[in-house]
């Protein structure tokens, strides 16, 4: 026959890799083998369809249906009433997690309506690992284009002119980074690209590398052609072995196709391209301690100037981008300056995309023109926080991951945009935002970005290498019922003093997450320290629980799920805590569906009903 | 793969084109078989099966076919509706590979609607 009449694609990011879609992609092979269908649907392996939370994602082209969480077990009874008798299976397909209704097709499901896709334009469309699927998709012609049709100065005034700014967090205009690296005069130049992506609750940069490997490649071939480099390095962590995997058969598939390496298109441009991993300290998403990496030295960053595009890898000049920037490149040079520009704002030009993770329904990964805002991004996109029937509300967004900080409700309306992040303390970062409910304790937040930054610090800056680990005893001192009046006062003088004398970026943002959350959130602060109570019930020495007697049904669920038999009572009476064998887990806050739990601070001994009126 | 010129890169964006266009939504008609029980019984495999023969030999890169239950009218199987888009879906009933192929030829390739085969246009109110 030779022709399908169906695909079949199957989700084959990080995520649905994980709960087993490649098990699920051989296990409809075989059935529709045994079908005899398999001539007429095709089953397709794409890279990260964003929507991780519901993994393995499964969608059918034409029809545009999308099934979540499809195991082994549902495969034969999908094929048999999708494929054999054309009836899409209801129970397997996406609900709203705010209702009962079932939405089967893509295009009416808000977390993808809302989207506007560019970077990720081929998120779920193509094979990562076929070449001839990306060339379908307009694949290569830009950087055909650029190498034998434009001047290098050509190429960058499109890219100055289009506004795109670095993706990696700083947001420094890409056009002008690659004018200056093209002025320079050298024998050798290089372009890189970091994918050295490691913020916790960060996976943009892993989901772009592998379901769009090539757009990447081809990003860099336009930017080398536009600073004079013939070499060019990849610099990924060794944690993202399916990205790795998928560049190197993207970089094999080009070279061979002549899109890459010697004589590109015949054009006498040559481009070598390689892929270097990281062994995963964070430090070595710096740009100049990246590039010490890759010369096999320790990954520290060094004093800038000069910066790199005047002397960076093994002192040439150098460029170095962030993976998603360079994959939105290709569609610059090819749709012109205007076309990006046409969405966004005056000063953050295009889309960006975001990982959502936390407290936040559609877990997943997303891209939105730039100026939406974070009320859109939760309540439109994200689905809104889980568990608003049992109270849970949006308390607030670590935004721009260790090295950002977070916004509160108070600001949801802010626009994401470089500018606007940046005003309320945070950064844009890379695009990773980590949604928290109100259950969440701020000061418990601050601690754990702390800790983390306190174990990369690379130890060159004493200030960073020691302030950061005076700051993180302070935190954990507040936290445990040590914290004394002036604690937060010698956070903030610490905070400061890490920011001033530390080399790189990430010293000089280690403190934003503490700064940013005693900003909005210093009433918690002042709660542990003055009256030793984490009113959330998060900070185990600051809380004791008690039972509403008022509200308690008698249910019981709380007695069972009390891990240390703490909770007695009667069925149908209320229950009651005994304090003594307590160890203040918050598992009966959590199972309680009736609210009838109260925290109160360390060692209270009066009315717990008193604390309800405060 | 051998080395690639620019025109090479069109031409293997063309060749894929069909595949893509069942992936992407940007097709001009849509055939769908019915292949509920009644449909299958009465034969809707066959047609199915010529049909995408058909699209093959032509070598047509801008239709779908897609499958759907019972119409509801099981006493006229094996049926198929075609829409050629921005027009209304036509029903034709009691079909025959000889048939189908005849629809194909004059209807998706040609836009021209069978009168002798179809049985109604338009659909019914879902809402």
């Amino acid at each position: 026959m030779g022709r399908f009449r169906a695909n079949l694609m199957v989700c084959a990011g990080s995520g649905c890799v994980a709960t087993k879609s490649l098990k699920v992609k051989e296990a409809f092979e075989k059935e529709l083998k045994k079908r005899g269908l398999e001539n007429e649907i095709d089953v397709v392996l794409t890279g990260c369809n964003g929507f991780c939370a519901q993994g393995p994602i499964i969608t059918v082209h034409p029809d545009e249906i999308f099934y979540e969480k499809i195991q082994v077990e549902d495969v034969p009874y999908l094929v048999e009433e999708h494929f054999v008798k054309g009836r899409p299976v209801e129970k397997f397909m996406y609900k709203e997690p705010t209702g009962k209704l079932t939405i089967p097709s893509m295009h009416e499901i808000p977390f993808f309506k809302h989207q506007v896709l560019r970077v990720l334009r081929n998120k779920g469309i193509i094979d990562p690992e076929k070449i001839e699927d990306y060339i379908t998709r307009d694949g290569y012609l830009a950087s055909a284009k650029a190498v034998t049709e434009m001047t290098p100065r050509e190429i960058i005034e499109v890219v100055k002119d289009s506004g795109i700014r670095g993706r990696g967090g700083a947001g420094f205009p890409t056009g002008v980074k690659w004018e200056s690296c093209a002025r320079m005069v050298s024998d050798r130049k290089y372009m890189c690209c970091n994918g050295d992506e490691g913020d916790p609750g960060a996976f943009m940069d892993r989901s772009i590398m592998e379901a769009d490997p090539h757009a990447v490649i081809e990003g860099m071939i336009i930017g080398a052609k536009a600073i004079g480099a013939s070499k060019g390095y990849i610099y990924v962590r060794a944690e993202y072995p399916l990205a790795v995997h998928r560049l190197q058969l993207a970089i094999d598939a080009a070279t061979e196709a002549g899109l890459l390496g010697k004589n590109i298109l015949d054009s006498g441009f040559d481009f070598d391209l390689e892929i270097y991993q990281g062994a995963g300290a964070f430090v070595c998403g710096e740009s100049t301690a990246l590039m010490f990496s890759i010369e096999g030295r320790r990954g520290m960053p060094r004093l800038t100037p000069p910066r790199s595009t005047e002397s960076g890898l093994w002192g040439k000049p150098t460029v170095l981008n962030n993976v998603e920037t360079l994959a939105a490149i290709p569609q610059i040079i090819l749709n012109g300056a205007d076309w990006f520009k046409s969405l966004g704002t005056e000063k953050s030009t295009g889309t960006k995309v975001f990982s959502l993770t936390g407290a936040i329904n559609n877990t997943g990964l997303v891209e939105v023109p730039m100026g939406m805002t974070i009320r859109q991004i939760i309540y439109d996109i994200g689905g809104g926080v889980p568990g608003a029937r049992r109270g849970r509300k949006f308390k607030a967004v670590q935004m721009g991951g260790p090295s950002g900080g977070c916004i509160p409700e108070s600001l949801i309306d802010t626009p994401v945009t470089f500018e606007d992040i940046q005003k309320t303390g945070a950064i844009m970062g890379s695009g990773g935002m980590v949604f928290m409910d109100n259950t969440n304790c701020m000061v418990g937040m601050a601690k754990f970005f702390l800790e983390f930054t306190t174990d990369e610090s690379c130890g060159k800056c004493p200030p960073c290498r020691v302030g950061t680990k005076i700051m993180l005893d302070k935190l954990n001192d507040l936290a445990e019922g040590r914290g004394k009046e002036g604690d937060i006062e010698i956070l903030e003088e610490l905070s400061y003093d890490i920011i001033e004398g530390s080399l790189c970026g990430l010293g000089q943002s280690a403190p934003n997450p503490v700064l940013t959350t005693i900003q909005y959130f210093r009433d918690e602060y002042e709660s542990h320290i003055k009256d030793k109570w984490c009113k959330v019930g998060v900070c185990r020495k600051l809380t004791t629980f008690f039972i509403n007697e008022k509200v308690c049904t008698g249910c019981g669920a709380c007695m069972r799920a009390c891990p240390s038999k703490a909770i007695i009572g009667e069925k149908k009476k209320p229950h009651r805590i005994i304090q003594e064998v307590c160890i203040q887990c918050r598992t009966c806050y959590d199972t309680c569906r009736f609210k009838s739990i109260i925290i109160g601070p360390a060692d209270y001994k009066g009315d717990p009903m008193a604390l309800l009126e405060e | 793969m051998p080395r690639l010129t620019i025109d090479d890169l069109k031409k293997i964006k063309e060749q894929h084109k069909a595949t893509f266009a069942v992936r992407e939504g940007g097709y001009r008609a849509k055939v769908t078989v019915h292949m509920g029980t009644c449909g299958i019984a009465a034969g809707a495999r066959t047609i199915m099966t010529a049909l995408m023969d058909e699209m093959a030999k032509a070598d047509v890169k801008d239709v779908i076919v897609t499958t759907s239950g019972c119409a509801g009218l099981c006493s006229r199987e094996p049926m198929a509706t075609v829409e050629i888009a921005g027009g209304p879906p036509v029903k034709y009933v009691e079909l025959n590979e000889k048939k189908i192929k005849e629809i194909f030829d004059e209807h998706i390739l040609k836009g021209n609607v069978v009168e002798k085969y179809a049985m109604v246009v338009g659909s019914e109110t879902t809402y």
